[in-house]
């Protein structure tokens, strides 16, 4: 009995994944982090309004595509006080640039259940390529994508004049997305 | 019981000092950097202010250790016994403030979100986690032990002030030795 379950659940794991597009994302569910250095100090922060598109196939990823939009108004920089900060002119100047977006250009497999999603990341009004590792796994309906990435915050002018020291708050911002999305 | 020693020993005395002056800095950067609009200053005072503090925390710890191993001198007989009692209550509560106004502190920044990184490389971890009502609580704790610190500071400065030039009974000179 022991056997046959063995050889069962053996079986199971090797049938290929059915076939399943993910593309509804439950935004309730899905977040999107950062994690800032001050002084050598790790300060927590996130966004909590953004829109996330998604398409993707396990079977077939280097059709995916993935892009989100941000309202970076609703970013929380770990204090009020921070808040009041980074919505000005020297950080992300809300008023001018209200919008952060997102859209990929390719994703490729990196074996297993790793991939690389790259694209034009647009900040303050600013478009450069980055790139970022994620993980894919399923989770009962749902498609759980998690990520992480460094961003680098001067090229994109986030924090000008006196912020731009780098001994005070730290050029590599770490990224993480975690994105839950059920087939289309 | 052992004979009271006459004099501190070079390590209290040490101790005394150390923790004196870095008190007397980290008090006026504290209220200093408090009602400063943020800016990288600020950020570098911040944690300026909490390096010292847990310097303050672990150097307190030691004096109380090496007070609790090494007997001080007694105080002088013609001290009337009210005096000797505030005095020993002064010296008890700095003690008591030494590592209260350092530990709240380092709560209330927990409690705020920020851990705190000793001198930008050690890690401290977090004793409470984060919550903004908290923070604010042990924000208002930490200012009032401080000024209540600065107090007691304050007396104990004017008693030894007035023992060496009115009682001249040579108490200051046991913790300034070049005085003598």
């Amino acid at each position: 009995m022991k056997r046959l379950m063995t050889a069962f659940v053996a079986a199971a794991l090797a049938m290929p994944a059915t076939a399943v597009e993910y593309g509804t994302v439950d935004h309730a569910k899905s977040s999107l982090s950062f994690t800032s250095k001050q002084m050598g100090v790790p300060v927590d922060g996130k966004f909590s309004k953004f829109k996330v598109t998604l398409s993707f196939d396990p079977a077939k990823p280097q059709a995916a595509v993935a892009g989100f939009d941000l309202d970076v108004a609703s970013i929380d920089a770990g204090s009020q006080e921070a808040n009041d900060e980074v919505v000005g002119k020297q950080w992300f100047n809300v008023k001018q640039f209200p919008t952060a977006s997102f859209k990929s250009s390719s994703v490729k497999a990196l074996g297993g259940n790793r991939f690389e999603v790259s694209g034009p990341l647009t900040i303050k009004g600013k478009t450069l390529n980055i790139s970022a590792p994620f993980t894919y796994k399923a989770d009962g309906k749902n498609g759980v994508f998690d990520g992480a990435f460094v961003l680098k915050r001067l090229p994109y002018g986030i924090g000008e004049g006196p912020w731009a020291d780098t001994s005070t708050v730290a050029d590599e911002i770490q990224i993480k997305f975690h994105i839950v999305a059920a087939a289309k | 019981m052992n004979e009271t020693p006459a004099h501190y020993t070079r390590t209290a005395i040490a101790l005394h000092w150390v923790l004196a002056l870095m008190i007397f800095i980290a008090f006026p950067v504290g209220l200093y950097m408090v009602d400063l609009r943020l800016s990288p200053e600020k950020l570098q005072l911040y944690s300026w202010h909490k390096w010292a503090g847990i310097a303050i925390l672990v150097l307190a710890l030691i004096r109380l250790l090496w007070r609790a191993t090494h007997r001080p001198p007694a105080l002088p007989a013609s001290m009337k016994r009210i005096e000797q009692i505030a005095a020993h209550a002064a010296h008890h509560l700095l003690y008591v403030l030494m590592i209260a106004v350092p530990l709240v502190g380092w709560m209330m920044s927990s409690a705020k979100g920020f851990p705190v990184v000793w001198f930008g490389l050690v890690p401290l971890p977090d004793l409470v986690s984060k919550n903004k009502e908290l923070g604010d609580l042990l924000g208002e704790v930490h200012e009032l032990l401080a000024w209540g610190m600065a107090l007691i500071v304050i007396a104990h400065a004017a008693a030894a002030i007035k023992h060496h030039f009115l009682a001249r009974d040579g108490i200051l000179a046991r913790m300034l030795p070049f005085l003598k």
